[in-house]
C-alpha cells in the first residue's frame, strides 16, 4: 500500500527536477549555519543597543533588494517588472530608511562624563 | 562583460557582502563600534546591489528608477523626521516593507518560472516564503496600527478565537502542503497568499500594548525567515544569508523578551492577557494611599545617598526623558548616585527605554539590565519608578494566582524609599493591583509624570542653581 504510493511521489519529485537536490542542500547549509552564526553572534550584542540591532538586522535583511532589482528590470513580462518595482521601493525603503535611522540612533549613544549635559 | 567573469564578480560581491553583515552585527556588541560596523555593512550592501546589476541582464531600467527613487525618498524622509517616540511604530512599519518584497519577490518568481523548472524543492521554500511574508505584512501592519493608535491598543477577542485561529493555521498549511505536491495549482498558491494575510491580522488582532515587544520581536524573526526563503527560491545565497541573520536576531530577541516576562511564545499569541481580569477577582481596595507632592520628592532625593531611577512606558508617553536626565544630573552633581534599571520589557520594543534615554543624553554607562543592578537595590536610599508598574509588581514573586506570578522583577520593594509617578492608581497592564503601593515605604506621585518632574527639576534649580555639567 505505502511502497506504490511513495514510488510515486519519488518518481514526480523526478519528473519535476531531477537535479534539485544537489542543488539545494549546499543551500540549506548556508541557512542552518548563517543561522547558527548569527544566533552566537547577536547574543553579543549589548542588551543596551537591542533598538538598533533590531533596525540594522531589517536594512541588512533589505538586501531582498537585489532579487527585486532583477524582477524589475530583467526579461520579464510588464507584470513582473511592476511586482518588482513594489519590491524595490519596499526594499529601498528598508535599505536606505534603516541605516539611516540606525546611525541616528547609533550616535545618541554616547558615554559621558557625569552622566551627560543636559541638552 | 563576459559571462564568466561577471558571476564571479557578482559572487564575490555577495561573498563580501556576507562578510561585512556579520561583521557589522558583531560591531554593535559595544555602542563605541557599532556606528563603524554599521558602515562595513552599507559598504556591504552596496557591493551586492553593483555585483547584481552587472551580472544580470537588465533590459530595462525605468522601473528599477522609480522603485529605488521613490523608496529611498520614503526611506529618508521617515529616517529623518519620525521622532525618536515613534521608533516601535517604525520598526513594526519596517518589517511590514520587508515581508512586502519578499512576497512580490515570490509572485514574480511563480508567474515566470513554469512548475517543472523550479523543482519541488525550490516550491516549497517558495510557498514558504509566501505564506510567512504575506502573515508577516499584515501582522506588522496591525502591530504599526495598535503602536500608532490607529486602532484600539486593548486586546480584542471574540468567542471560540483561537480556535478558529488554529483551525485557520491548519488549513493554511494544508494548503500549503498541496501547492507542494501540485505546484501548478496557481488557486492554490494565491489562497495561501491571501490566508496568510488573514492570518496575519487575526493573531496580531488580541495582543495588547505591553506584549508589543514580544509580537515585534517575533515578526521581525518572521521578515528575515521570509527573506532567507526568498534567498532559497531564487537562489541567492547573500540573501539566504542576511534573511538568516535577521531571523535569528528575531528568535533570539522573542526568547528573551517571553523568558523577561516568564510567559511562553504560545502564552503570548493565543493568552491575550489583560483582555479580561478573571471575573470575582476583582475586590473593591479599601486601603488608601497617601498621596506626596512633588516638594516632597524633592526633599527626599536632596537627602538620598543612592537613587536608582525604573523608567517604563509611561516615561515614553509623558516625553519624561529630558526633564529626568535633568534632575539626575543635579543629583549626580551633588554626588549623588545615580543609576537606571531597565528592565528587559519596558516600553514596547526591545531596548525601547535605553533608546528615549540615550536620546535625552543619558551616558549609556549608567543604564543597568536586571541581572546587573537587581541586588543593589536592598542598598539603595530612594528608587524612582517612572511610569513603570507589572515590573516592578512583587505579587510576581509570591502570588501564585497572579497572571504576573514568576515574571522576574525589578526588586524595587528592597529599596528604602520608593517614589511611584503614575498617572492614576489604575492596575498595570495584567490588571494585577500592585500592593506596594499601599507600603509604608512608598510614596506615590500621582499626575503628568513631565509635569511633576518638571517642578521638581524648579524646585532643585532655585534652590542651589542647577549646574550645567
Amino acid at each position: 500500500m505505502t511502497a506504490p504510493l511513495l514510488l510515486a511521489t519519488a518518481e514526480s519529485v523526478h519528473r519535476l527536477s531531477p537535479l534539485t537536490a544537489a542543488e539545494i542542500f549546499p543551500l540549506l547549509f548556508i541557512l542552518v549555519l548563517a543561522g547558527f552564526l548569527g544566533y552566537e553572534v547577536i547574543g553579543r550584542v549589548s542588551p543596551t543597543l537591542h533598538t538598533p540591532l533590531m533596525a540594522a538586522t531589517n536594512a541588512i535583511s533589505g538586501i531582498s533588494l537585489v532579487g527585486s532589482l532583477v524582477a524589475a528590470g530583467g526579461h520579464y513580462s510588464q507584470t513582473s517588472h511592476i511586482l518588482g518595482m513594489f519590491a524595490v521601493c519596499a526594499a529601498s525603503i528598508n535599505v536606505v530608511g534603516g541605516f539611516l535611522i540606525t546611525d541616528r540612533m547609533l550616535r545618541m549613544f554616547k558615554r559621558k562624563p557625569r552622566g551627560g549635559a543636559v541638552s | 562583460m563576459n559571462a564568466d567573469l561577471a558571476r564571479i564578480f557578482a559572487e564575490t560581491s555577495y561573498l563580501v557582502a556576507a562578510v561585512l553583515f556579520v561583521l557589522g552585527l558583531k560591531a554593535l556588541s559595544h555602542p563605541e563600534t557599532a556606528r563603524r560596523g554599521m558602515f562595513m555593512a552599507e559598504i556591504g550592501m552596496l557591493a551586492a546591489v553593483v555585483g547584481t546589476l552587472l551580472y544580470f541582464e537588465i533590459v530595462t531600467w525605468t522601473w528599477i528608477a522609480i522603485g529605488v527613487l521613490v523608496g529611498s525618498t520614503i526611506g529618508t524622509l521617515m529616517a529623518v523626521f519620525m521622532p525618536m517616540t515613534a521608533m516601535p511604530q517604525r520598526i513594526a512599519l519596517s518589517h511590514a516593507f520587508g515581508a512586502l518584497a519578499a512576497v512580490l519577490v515570490g509572485i514574480y518568481k511563480y508567474i515566470e518560472y513554469p512548475a517543472a523548472d523550479l523543482g519541488r524543492l525550490r516550491i516549497s521554500a517558495l510557498g514558504f516564503e509566501v505564506m510567512f511574508g504575506a502573515l508577516t505584512v499584515t501582522g506588522s501592519l496591525m502591530a504599526f496600527g495598535k503602536l500608532q493608535e490607529l486602532i484600539k491598543s486593548a486586546p480584542v477577542t471574540f468567542r471560540g478565537q483561537n480556535f478558529f485561529n488554529i483551525g485557520l493555521f491548519f488549513a493554511t498549511i494544508a494548503l500549503y502542503l498541496y501547492f507542494i505536491y501540485d505546484p501548478t495549482a496557481t488557486w492554490a498558491f494565491y489562497t495561501v497568499i491571501g490566508l496568510g494575510l488573514c492570518i496575519g491580522v487575526l493573531v496580531v488582532m488580541p495582543i495588547g500594548g505591553a506584549d508589543m515587544p514580544v509580537v515585534i520581536s517575533l515578526l521581525n524573526s518572521y521578515a528575515g525567515l521570509a527573506a532567507a526563503a526568498t534567498g532559497l527560491a531564487i537562489d541567492n545565497k547573500v540573501l539566504i544569508i542576511a534573511g538568516s541573520l535577521d531571523g535569528t536576531s528575531g528568535f533570539f530577541l522573542s526568547m528573551l523578551m517571553s523568558r523577561a516576562m516568564n510567559r511562553s511564545f504560545a502564552n503570548v499569541l493565543f493568552g491575550a492577557v489583560g483582555a479580561a481580569p478573571p471575573a470575582g477577582t476583582k475586590v473593591v481596595e479599601t486601603r488608601t494611599v497617601t498621596r506626596y507632592t512633588p516638594e516632597d520628592m524633592k526633599f527626599v532625593l536632596e537627602n538620598a545617598q543612592s537613587v536608582i531611577i525604573v523608567p517604563g512606558y509611561g516615561m515614553a508617553v509623558a516625553q519624561a526623558q529630558h526633564v529626568l536626565h535633568e534632575i539626575a544630573n543635579y543629583l549626580i552633581a551633588q554626588d549623588i548616585k545615580v543609576r537606571y534599571a531597565i528592565h528587559p520589557v519596558a516600553g514596547r520594543m526591545p531596548g525601547h527605554m535605553n533608546v528615549l534615554l540615550a536620546e535625552a543624553n543619558v551616558s549609556y554607562d549608567l543604564l543597568f539590565e536586571r541581572d546587573a543592578i537587581n541586588d543593589d537595590f536592598a542598598e539603595t536610599d530612594v528608587v524612582v519608578v517612572v511610569g513603570a508598574n507589572d515590573v516592578v509588581n512583587p505579587a510576581a514573586r509570591h502570588k501564585k494566582s497572579s497572571p504576573l506570578f514568576g515574571m522576574p522583577i525589578l526588586d524595587v520593594d528592597k529599596a528604602r524609599t520608593v517614589i511611584f509617578l503614575k498617572r492614576s492608581m489604575g492596575a498595570g497592564f495584567a490588571g494585577e493591583e500592585n500592593e506596594l503601593f499601599y507600603d509604608k515605604k512608598t510614596m506615590m506621585v500621582l499626575g503628568d509624570a513631565k509635569q511633576t518632574l518638571t517642578a521638581v527639576a524648579g524646585m532643585l534649580k532655585k534652590r542651589t542653581g542647577l549646574v550645567h555639567a
